[in-house]
């Protein structure tokens, strides 16, 4: 280990944000699949369409519910009708597919040639009579995950704001405008009642909770299942399976993020929709699922029973794969803001974190995650890491050079050349695509973890750790 | 506007990555927005490349919009000129930086005065070109570029090699099996007595570029890249060129012949018997000729097949199936849809129809309606293959990472021929392998078989849990049925709700 002395506090830079990352449009790909009745329309050109396909994969094959608008020159020099070329591409996904809900994804070249999606999408929804979404999950803008965050942040103002009235009564001006347009096609926004009138239940009524953040279905259920264990009703989620299925929103409602990168849509929920947040720690890692399960406990004046027993049993059974880690070093280069909380969870399995690169930190609305990180540096009385924004790849792979810690997580850019180089690696795009957050799913992170290292044991001895000429 | 899924040639700035990053110590700067760089992934990943790909990205972010890229560009250029030292860096501009109309020539003039490297903007047009049309285009540039940069030097000596020389232009990075063509390639005119000038772009040095005119003349082994530094080459040093594909036992001789040609042009006593050669090697050496006499061969005459692929590998496998195969070529086509006249006049008697479209959906209902045995294509037409049943052999990019195969697997020379026999033979027994199995009642094993532990067992599945247990994927689903049974019996519960499914995976760890 090289930095001798110990670091007392987090500390945080920000280099010149040349690095690695997906993307913000390959949200479509996890988007489309957990909204069942949707269809996302990304308006770029061939480049976005290039990179979705590659980055996808055989998910292409399968008739996803994605297509490309893709802008010709005639598009880009306004030679066309934007409106009248969108309606015509979205009359025949609607046609086609019959979504209920059609999500346009704004790229960079939407912005650059200023096309007004969010003009244009009222209109074309009240002609079309399908709801239009916009979401400007540009590279502009943002990275990877926050793709997430823009899609949902737009479907925030789509909430209804109680359940007698569903969608109709929503708040927002161009909604009611829209129905006064189109009186008869309000059986397609008006979600099926019954569906939403829940059981009575002896759970809190009062102030309901929604969880925020798209979630396979059965890690939602899973979390769900263990807030009802402490007593806490989970009233809905954003998204929900079905985009007619949106949760209810208002002042009464309580909202917890489980991801760390929806910081926009945790601010949409509280100024648009007067939404009350519950800020924790994330529920990835025994530990923090327990301290979001606790705090969100707290907010509701219920006392959990039975939680310190379930996360002490959960690490017990962890025990195998704890071994092989306690004590190794850990570099993350950054590309997906997941990286404060499993660098958090990783220094409670007792990994030393040199570096946590990160896109984007937004301080505010991970507060309580970084006040986790560091209680748990300091109850393990290890070196503060160092929290990069914006990193620079080629920086950090010096940095990496030097460290030679004992796993680089990064993109699969660089994972190859530094395995060739000797240093372990772990590809972090699979972070956002496996089961990572609850109790039942901790063991999942650690199969990602201490695989390169698994790998090392197998092939232990053979003496071909360096496999470029020096 | 066009609503697209697939398509099977990228945007315009992939085309100058493959040439920058095949050659050696040449870096290429991307204007690109953040996110941009996914070709690092694809060479990283497909290529299983050991170094970093020398391409890094100028980010082109907010406020890069509101003001101009200004210093930045010009910044990273000299910042990669001092990292990496290298040769020649290539500014190049994607899709993004095309409509910002930003003057890139401007920033490369005064990046090329602080840098030791040179420093030269691809031109090419994302709107206007494709993949491959902006690599043709990039590594004419290169070339052109550092010709008239050694002519301006006084530093060219357009000496012939005393021996016949030759320079094999188009091998890069992401090519279908372009490495082992290479070799296969070396090997052949190896044989016929040339020696190898220069092998471009892949592994080649820039600083090279100025021996191009000493070879006496150019292999153009892919149609669709290097044709263009070819004529280049033809009107400015007089140089030949052999754009013959060598696919196939035929063409591969007329390659042959067309290089004797040449050879013989500037040497007349030039006495390589390239007769007998040609038919030892295809008589004996290579197995294709003796294959299509096989009565294996024989079963194939007159079978339905259909072909889509870029067009160099479309038409040769065209020929190939209808000429030396006896296979009934019922449509083929290709997306190369600049080089269409090309395409039609190369396959015109040799299929009944030609099909030249980028549109996917338009193969998969030409191969619908068509009902082939079996397909020769891409990645796409494998998996359209897939969804009616058909076998398909990959004979073209794109592709994927199977595609890019550790052992030696040419497409060109007399060992090409071997390995599309190969695949043309395995593609149509395991449709015929296929089709006997469906008319006789299949295998039997075709759903997974659980263990008798749960058929006949007490336990009860709650419906949210069997629900649960229908989302698993298939390939798993017995494992974790059998787990849960097993976890559940262990705790004496005879109902498995969800809970108890998590509980079992938390248990058993799985």
């Amino acid at each position: 280990m090289k930095n001798s002395k110990l670091n007392e506090t987090l500390t945080f830079d920000c280099e010149t944000g040349n690095y690695h990352t997906f993307c913000p449009i390959s949200c479509v790909a996890w988007l489309y699949q957990k909204i069942e009745d949707s269809f996302f329309l990304v308006i770029g050109t061939k480049t976005c369409g290039y990179f979705l396909q590659n980055a996808l994969g055989v998910m292409i094959f399968a008739e996803p519910r994605y297509a490309m608008a893709e802008l010709e020159e005639a598009d880009i020099s306004a030679q066309l009708n934007d409106y009248k070329e969108l309606k015509r591409l979205c009359l025949q996904i609607k046609q086609d597919r019959n979504p209920s809900v059609i999500v346009w994804i704004g790229t960079c070249t939407t912005e650059i040639i200023k096309m007004d999606l969010e003009g244009m999408a009222p209109k074309l929804e009240a002609e079309i009579q399908t709801p239009i979404v916009v979401a400007r999950a540009n590279g502009l803008d943002y990275a990877f995950t926050q793709g997430e965050d823009t899609v949902l942040s737009a479907m925030v103002q789509r909430c209804p704001s109680s359940k007698i009235h569903g969608i109709s009564e929503n708040s927002t001006n161009f909604e009611k405008e829209t129905k006064q347009k189109s009186s008869s096609n309000s059986v397609n926004l008006v979600p099926d009642e019954q569906k939403n009138s829940t059981t009575k239940t002896d759970f809190c009524e009062e102030n309901s909770l929604v969880l925020f953040g798209s979630l396979p279905t059965n890690v939602a259920t899973q979390l769900t299942l263990e807030l009802e264990r402490c007593g806490i009703k989970v009233s809905g989620w954003l998204p929900s399976q079905r985009y007619v299925d949106l949760p209810v929103l208002n002042e009464n409602v309580y909202v917890c993020g489980i991801n760390p990168f929806l910081s926009r849509t945790a601010t949409t929920l509280m100024r648009r929709r007067k939404c009350k947040l519950i800020s924790a720690p994330f529920p990835i890692g025994p530990d923090g699922t327990r301290a979001w399960l606790e705090k969100i406990c707290s907010v509701f004046g219920v006392t959990p029973v039975g939680l310190v027993e379930r996360e002490k049993q959960i690490w017990d059974s962890l025990q195998d794969y704890i071994a092989l880690i306690r004590g190794k070093s850990v570099f993350f280069m950054g590309d997906n803001l997941l990286e404060i909380s499993l660098a958090r969870f990783l220094v409670r399995c007792g990994m030393i974190v040199y570096e946590i690169g990160i896109p984007y930190l937004d301080k505010r609305f991970q507060a309580a995650e970084l006040d986790f990180l560091e209680k748990t540096c300091n109850e393990l009385s290890v070196s503060m890491p160092r929290i990069v924004e914006k990193p620079d790849n080629y920086n950090q792979v010096q940095r990496i050079r030097e460290l030679q810690p004992d796993l680089a997580i990064t993109g699969m850019a660089h994972a190859n050349p530094l395995e060739a180089r000797g240093i372990n690696t772990k590809w972090s795009v699979e972070f956002t695509f496996a089961q990572i957050h609850g109790f039942t799913n901790a063991r999942d992170i650690l199969e990602l973890v201490t695989r390169p290292l698994r790998r090392n044991k197998a092939l232990e001895n053979l003496g071909w750790n360096q496999l470029v000429k020096s | 506007m066009k609503l697209a899924y697939w398509m099977y040639a990228g945007p315009a700035h992939i085309g100058t990555l493959r040439v920058a990053s095949s050659f050696k110590n040449v870096h290429a700067i991307m204007h690109a927005p953040l996110g941009d760089d996914y070709f690092n992934v694809m060479r990283s990943m497909l290529e299983r490349e050991r170094d970093f790909t020398p391409v890094t990205a100028s980010i082109v972010d907010r406020h890069v919009l509101a003001r101009g890229s200004q210093e930045k560009v010009v910044e990273n250029i000299t910042r990669k000129d001092k990292e990496e030292n290298p040769d020649l860096i290539i500014l190049t501009p994607t899709c993004t930086s095309s409509i910002l109309q930003e003057d890139l020539q401007n920033f490369v003039n005064r990046a090329s005065l602080d840098s030791k490297s040179d420093v030269i903007l691809a031109d090419v047009n994302h709107y206007r070109v494709n993949e491959l049309q902006a690599a043709d285009r990039t590594l004419e540039q290169i070339i052109r570029f550092y010709l008239e940069k050694a002519k301006a030097k006084n530093d060219l000596i357009i000496k012939k090699t005393e021996k016949p020389s030759a320079n094999i232009i188009g091998i890069f990075t992401l090519g279908f099996h372009n490495q082992h063509d290479c070799r296969e390639l070396k090997r052949l005119l190896t044989d016929l007595g040339i020696t190898i000038n220069e092998i471009l772009p892949e592994g080649g040095s820039v600083t090279n570029i100025k021996k191009l005119p000493n070879a006496w003349f150019n292999l153009i082994p892919y149609r669709e890249v290097g044709l263009m530094a070819a004529n280049y080459l033809q009107t400015e040093f007089d140089m030949p060129y052999v754009a013959i594909t060598p696919m196939g036992l035929l063409e591969t001789e007329n390659c042959i012949r067309e290089i004797v040609n040449v050879i013989k042009s500037y040497d007349s006593s030039y006495d390589f018997d390239f007769e007998s050669y040609i038919d030892t090697q295809t008589r004996f050496i290579s197995q294709a000729a003796w294959f299509s006499r096989s009565i294996d061969c024989q079963n194939l005459t007159g079978k339905k097949a259909v072909v889509f692929g870029d067009a160099t590998h479309a038409a040769s496998m065209t020929k190939i199936l209808a000429r030396e195969m006896g296979i009934r070529v019922s449509c083929c086509g290709t997306y190369c849809k600049h080089d269409a006249d090309w395409f039609r006049e190369q396959v015109d008697g040799f299929c009944d129809e030609v099909l030249i479209t980028d549109d996917h959906t338009q193969v998969a209902d030409m191969i619908a309606r068509v009902e082939p045995a079996a397909i020769f294509g891409t990645q796409m037409e494998r998996h359209i293959g897939k969804r009616l049943d058909i076998p398909c052999g990959v004979i073209s990019a794109p592709v994927h990472i199977q595609n890019f195969p550790l052992g030696f697997r040419p497409f060109l020379g007399y060992e090409g021929t071997n390995q599309i026999s190969d695949l043309v033979y395995n593609s149509f027994t395991l449709g015929m392998e296929d089709h006997l199995l469906e008319i006789f009642g299949g295998h039997d094993t075709k759903e997974v078989i659980t263990k008798s532990l749960s058929t006949d067992s007490d336990l009860m599945w709650a419906p949210e849990a069997l629900a649960e247990l229908q989302r698993i994927p298939g390939f798993v689903r017995g494992k974790i049925k059998r787990n849960t049974e097993k976890f559940a019996r262990e705790q004496n519960v005879n109902q498995i709700t969800l809970e108890i499914m998590f509980a079992a995976k938390e248990a058993v760890g799985a």
